[in-house]
């Protein structure tokens, strides 16, 4: 067996302009810019000496927190963007699926959309119009086919770009997280044909929050921080290393993270779990009080008005499962001081065992302040919700709701 | 089965880069039909805007032409003005058309990797198709006045390749600075609408070239790609000599071979950075 992928010194550079967040930029703001005193610009390293190969047939799943250069690393894999050092090496026809429906116009009917979004991918036309019922059928929307999509509902619409990138026959596929997309039918059913894919010799790299789907579809997984490879193996190993990295100790410093937004009024500085005594934990536990303490600094040490703070809370998929939010408590207030400390207090936790994300929030009279997506990642232990021993079986929902039998 | 082989290298451009065009040549098709689709989707609208655009240049230049100067019929100034406004409309439409494509296509060329080239190029075909049906006009406009073509009309095809070819070469330039600089988006209209009044559409180059203005006037009249092909499309159609000039005419051939190699290499050259920066 040959390489499918060789990736050798590979880097990517970016030029950070300080102000704004534009890419391009205008005549006026270069000619303008010879005026000025230089200076603004910040390099910034995507991705750094990054050297592995893929073996053809392989499955590799790429993870890692976001802002690691997982996305660059596909852009570069896929060809849209090109190293600023290094070389790589593609040996077969390459599809990539970097978002769903890409090339989808809106005034075009399904139909048409079809034909537009697998040339797009890279079918021949002949390719599409042999393929063109199995897509119909998987996509279930027959009956809107010669309707323009932009009247599709959002599901419709994802299940159309999806089925017409299911049925891509290249050597080497690249997926980008688009499983996190559909309701959980087609989430299995898009897994599954995935899986048959992968199953007929062909090399698939699928980059993903979802450890179960890597887990699941994958042999091999490649772990990237910082742009920089940090193991690469067997994918059941690599998810531990990643899992206990991403966990970390269990009161998280979050005041080195660099992948935040906002206009930084306050920051979050460290999270910490806490139980219903106030003794720190490393995981919460189903059915019992559990306490998220977040501290956060406010450098300008002036009051900040109208501090709301929300923590999302997402399962393995990136499904926003819930949102725990000051403004629906009707607790937004103003802060002084250098310090804030808060303590989001959940008196029964619902949520079954597993791993979740937590997402932080914090704005000031609805300005940004502070956003980490992907904060840390909270471990639930299993517990006894219901004060019966028993708990639904995996795989039925993730949430416990209290509710009683009334049978007469 | 053999498997194509890619390099990507940093130090080194893309090898193969015309065969991958060629490859992606069914891109190029589907690009093409889809804005064909668009364009035509609402018939009307789409039909209309091919005719009502040339037809009111052609009245108003026509009247303007006659108002200041009537020693020629009125007839022969609209004949002389709608030679000259169908070719002219192609090339303005094709430069517009293709100097915006990149960036009104960035979500494509952030997602998927193919010969960015191949979506400039795509928007000539709906322009082509437009001018098809401006052509219509000019039809209607000879048979109405009965102007009988000269033979030379089979060199028709030439002319419209170099209009092209003058669109092409400009609209790939404008098209990659379009990507670095936004505010070319404001130059594009700009230099069109200056085209319209520095190309010989209500007069004739002859006027121009026979005129007592110093030479470098004259060449720089001529250094309009536009020139050539507008005096080629008369030449063709109405038998008015085509070369009056020699100089003028290789001055303006000369600029659109000029204008077409610059515009390939430097698209060539930024193209890789147009995902990171658009």
């Amino acid at each position: 067996m040959s390489a499918a992928i060789k990736v050798e010194n590979v880097g990517k550079r970016y030029v950070l302009r300080k102000e704004g967040s534009r890419s391009y930029s205008t005549l006026s703001d270069s000619l303008s810019s010879v005026f000025r005193s230089k200076g603004t610009k910040e390099e910034f390293w995507a991705l750094q000496s990054l050297n592995f190969e893929i073996q053809q047939g392989e499955r590799v799943g790429i993870i890692g927190r976001n802002g690691a250069g997982k996305s660059t690393l596909l852009k570069v894999l896929s060809r849209i963007v090109k190293p600023t050092t290094g070389r790589v090496e593609l040996r077969g026809r390459i599809a990539s699926l970097l978002e769903v429906g890409t090339g989808f116009h809106p005034e075009l009917s399904g139909r048409e959309n079809i034909f537009l979004n697998g040339s797009i991918l890279g079918m021949t036309k002949a390719e599409i119009k042999s393929k063109f019922d199995e897509i119909v059928a998987f996509s279930e929307v027959e009956k809107f086919l010669d309707t323009p999509v932009k009247r599709y509902s959002s599901g419709m619409y994802v299940r159309l770009a999806f089925a017409v990138a299911a049925h891509l026959e290249p050597e080497i596929l690249i997926v980008d997280e688009v499983l996190a997309v559909g309701d959980a039918e087609f989430q299995r059913k898009c897994l599954g044909k995935m899986k048959d894919v992968a199953g007929t010799g062909r090399t698939v790299i699928l980059v993903s929050h979802n450890m179960a789907a890597v887990q699941h579809l994958c042999e091999r997984a490649i772990y990237l921080q910082n742009g920089k490879l940090v193991e690469s193996g067997p994918a059941e190993q690599v998810i531990g290393t990643y899992m206990r990295a991403a966990q970390g100790p269990a009161a998280a410093n979050l005041a080195v993270r660099e992948d935040r937004n906002g206009n930084g009024k306050v920051r979050f500085t460290s999270l910490a779990l806490r139980d219903a005594n106030g003794n720190e934990v490393s995981a919460l536990t189903c059915g019992q009080e559990g306490r998220i303490e977040l501290q956060l600094s406010n450098p300008g040490k002036s009051t900040v008005n109208g501090l709301m703070i929300s923590v999302g809370i997402d399962d393995n998929l990136g499904n926003r499962i819930a949102l725990l939010s000051s403004e629906v408590t009707g607790q937004i207030t103003n802060v002084s001081g250098a310090e804030v400390s808060v303590n989001v207090i959940i008196p029964r936790l619902p949520m079954k065992q597993g791993t979740y994300g937590l997402t932080l929030f914090a704005s000031s009279n609805g300005e940004v302040a502070d956003w980490i997506q992907d904060a840390v990642m909270m471990n639930v232990d299993a517990g006894d919700f219901y004060n019966t021993g028993k708990m639904p079986p995996d795989g039925q929902g993730y949430i416990c709701v209290d509710h009683r039998f009334d049978i007469k | 089965m053999e498997q194509p082989l890619v390099i990507v290298d940093a130090e080194r451009s893309d090898r193969g880069y015309w065969r991958d065009v060629w490859r992606y040549r069914g891109l190029f098709t589907f690009l093409a039909w889809r804005d064909l689709l668009v364009r035509y989707k609402q018939t009307f609208i789409g039909v209309a805007w091919a005719v009502i655009r040339p037809l009111l240049t052609i009245v108003v230049f026509s009247f303007f032409r006659y108002m200041f100067d009537t020693t020629i019929p009125l007839e022969d100034v609209i004949i002389l003005v709608s030679v000259a406004t169908i070719p002219w409309q192609l090339f303005a439409t094709a430069l517009g058309e293709s100097s915006g494509s990149l960036v009104a296509n960035s979500s494509l060329l952030t997602k998927v990797y193919f010969p960015r080239i191949i979506v400039p190029l795509s928007t000539i075909i709906v322009c082509l198709v437009d001018f098809l049906l401006s052509l219509l006009i000019l039809a209607g406009v000879m048979i109405y006045f009965g102007e009988v073509p000269s033979s030379n009309i089979i060199f028709i095809p030439a002319f419209i390749l170099l209009a092209l070819l003058a669109a092409i070469g400009t609209g790939l330039f404008l098209a990659a600075l379009n990507v670095k600089y936004r505010d070319f988006r404001y130059v594009v209209p700009f230099i069109i609408q200056l085209g319209l009044f520095i190309s010989p559409i209500a007069i004739s180059s002859t006027q121009v070239y026979e005129s007592d203005y110093p030479d470098f006037v004259k060449n720089l009249y001529s250094l309009n790609p536009m020139v050539a092909v507008i005096d080629g499309f008369r030449w063709s159609l109405l038998d008015t000599p085509f070369i009056v000039n020699q100089t003028g005419l290789m001055l303006s051939l000369g600029m659109t071979f000029l204008m077409l190699i610059v515009g390939v290499w430097y698209f060539r050259r930024v193209e890789s950075t147009f995902a990171d920066i658009i």
